[in-house]
């Protein structure tokens, strides 16, 4: 189900659930829209063109942000705390595609270095085990240690990276203190600043990084005092007041049992996001339509939903029918619980309303009775679509409505 | 009737006091252990070997997964039907692809529960109306879940209709006076749309990588 079309940048970033190396390549199919297989073989292939591709790779590395998985508040906190497991696995056919793909580029890369047209001989070990040692590494240490690193001014990361600088600065004056060969040692000096500033920057580093951090912080804190806001409001907004109007209702076991589900379900929708409206939807219209008429009837509906589609001038309409026989079952089957099921492939929309309560005889429902004639039965057939409605005395009742979709809705939402 | 041994499983201490006293208020169960976390579980369940465990899908130490996965690897038998309020597709699917032969909501009432214990243990699976429409989504493939691949087996039309109907709020035997089928057909359907959800070509290849640590 893809949500509305996004109008911001779309930025490619690398998912953390995905990742084999870095995620590079995931993120990249997603961004291009292209099966990951091809980025990955694009990569291979690159790199026997003078390590092109293991290059690019690492540089998209550091420079696509690690995206983690967004999940509604209650599935995030459920997944912190250990509540569930296995989300996001990597299955074992893409873990040995990959090296497969990976063994045959390699391959191929030394047999280019057999046949002396690869990278010089001498260059070529060092240069795979610095890659490799460079990969190892950021996968440890990827985006947010990476920063924690860069930022402690204490502990052993502190001491290691004062006592790397410091070597840096003082390897770089001794340079210039040995070799004061005027103009011909103009390089050696520039070498030798520059080891000097990377050396003074691995000392301040931190410092100035920190600043910058902290403000980023304290923005991020910002917004989530204000998330907390967000969530103190809504308890207060549903919870609070359910609660209240609970204990004013001790009395009505159907009301309280309707309180307590419209608070389920809203909590629900909140939490785990599986009720919310993806916009204008059928689904979202029909789960409206279900609260409306329990709470005024006290009576449970129960919407099950297959697929979905968006809400045009038709679809709206068939929700308006689906809702009236909702009505009508509530009101007239005189039982507890109405079960609603809705299933849209794309092509056509297809809703049944079913009780099992008191039923009637269809062939003797006068032709004035608005309620189904009109509301449910018309309303469907002006739009194109087709009503059938299934009961007899005793044996429970179902309104079957179907609704052809425009061709704009061919793929299903 | 032989009395049903089940253990309880659920991270909700006023939660698991009280589906105790429905449960045995009814007849013909017996809940011989309560547990709180993964740990707890996998030694209350290989402990007492009960016939079923009701199991939540979300609790502390990676959850009701996690339970199935731990246990399953000590290879035992036991049967269970998860339970759960929180209805996120991807767990309730999962939770049944590792081996869960059934899902209800907490809403359940007493009786209810008390009779998709007794179908569980009896070998059938129990598929509540959300779980239906769960699971033709998943088939359908219009579901973004993780643990559901392009490669489950197509359900039959047959099935199909089945699942429909369930997801429409049919009970197995009204399933079976629609289709002019017995009941006895109908758990058959719905067994084999069971097994097709749990062993596609790529979840048995999952596992047996999970099996080895290879992933």
């Amino acid at each position: 189900m893809s949500g509305p079309a996004a109008t911001t940048y779309r930025r490619a970033s690398r998912p953390a659930d995905r990742r084999l190396v870095g995620g590079v390549a995931a993120g990249l199919a997603d961004h291009l829209g292209a099966p990951v297989l091809a980025i990955r073989v694009g990569f291979v292939v690159a790199t026997w063109f003078n390590g092109a591709g293991i290059f690019a790779y690492l540089i998209l590395w550091r420079l696509l942000p690690l995206a983690e998985p967004e999940l509604p508040a209650g599935l995030e906190s459920a997944s912190r705390r250990g509540l569930r497991s296995g989300r996001g696995r990597i299955g074992a056919v893409e873990i040995l595609q990959t090296v497969a793909i990976g063994a045959i580029g390699a391959g191929v890369l030394l047999l280019l270095q057999v046949t002396g047209r690869g990278v010089s001989g001498s260059l070529l070990l060092p240069l795979l085990v610095g890659l490799l040692g460079i990969a190892l590494i950021w996968r440890q240490l990827d985006d947010v240690a990476w920063q924690r690193w860069m930022r402690q001014t204490s502990g052993w990361a502190f001491t290691a990276r004062i006592a790397a600088g410091v070597v840096m600065v003082l390897v770089a004056g001794l340079f210039v203190l040995t070799q004061e060969r005027g103009f011909t040692g103009f390089v050696d000096v520039a070498s030798a600043t520059g080891i000097a500033l990377v050396g003074i920057f691995l000392i301040l580093g931190p410092w100035i990084s920190k600043l910058l951090g902290d403000l980023t912080a304290e923005r991020r804190e910002r917004v989530r005092s204000q998330e907390r806001a967000d969530v103190a409001a809504h308890l207060h907004d549903s919870v609070l007041q359910t609660l209240a109007l609970l204990q004013k209702n001790a009395d009505d076991p159907a009301a309280v049992a309707t309180l307590a589900r419209r608070q389920e379900r809203d909590l629900r929708a909140w939490l785990y996001g599986d009720e919310d409206d993806h916009g204008d939807s059928l689904l979202a219209a029909l789960r409206t339509a279900a609260v409306e008429v329990e709470e005024a009837h006290h009576v449970t509906v129960e919407v099950v939903g297959v697929g979905d589609a968006a809400l045009d001038a038709d679809v709206a309409a068939l929700a308006r029918a689906v809702r009236e026989a909702m009505v009508n079952a509530a009101k007239h089957a005189g039982v507890g619980r109405v079960d609603v099921y809705a299933e849209c492939d794309g092509r056509t929309a297809e809703v049944f309303v079913r009780d099992r309560g008191a039923g009637f005889d269809p062939d003797q429902v006068a032709d004035d009775r608005l309620g189904i004639r009109g509301s449910i039965v018309g309303r469907v057939e002006r739009h194109g679509g087709t009503v059938t409605i299934r009961s007899a005395p005793g044996e429970g009742t179902e309104v079957r409505m179907q609704l052809p979709l425009s061709a704009s809705q061919e793929a299903p939402a | 009737m032989t009395t049903l041994r089940v253990v309880l499983v659920d991270d909700h201490a006023m939660f698991r006091t009280g589906v105790r006293a429905e449960l045995e208020r009814g007849e013909g169960v017996d809940v011989v252990a309560e547990a709180e976390d993964v740990d707890s579980a996998v030694k209350a369940i290989t402990e007492h070997r009960p016939d079923v465990v009701l199991l939540d899908v979300h609790m502390p130490g990676g959850g009701g997964l996690e339970v199935l996965r731990r246990l399953e690897q000590l290879g035992s038998e036991t049967t269970f039907l998860a339970l759960s309020v929180s209805d996120a597709a991807e767990d309730v699917i999962g939770i049944i692809r590792a081996g869960a032969r059934g899902y209800v909501t907490k809403n359940i009432s007493g009786p209810e529960l008390i009779d998709a214990l007794g179908r569980v243990a009896g070998g059938d699976a129990v598929f509540s109306p959300r779980l239906a429409g769960f699971v033709l989504d998943a088939f359908a493939g219009t579901i973004e879940i993780a643990q559901v691949d392009e490669d489950l087996d197509r359900l039959t039309e047959r099935e199909r209709e089945v699942m429909r109907l369930i997801a429409r709020g049919y009970a197995y035997k009204e399933v079976a006076k629609e289709l002019f089928i017995s009941i006895k057909t109908v758990e058959t359907h719905v067994s084999s749309v069971l097994r097709k959800l749990q062993l596609s070509s790529r979840h048995e290849l999952t596992r047996w990588a999970n099996d080895r640590r290879l992933i």
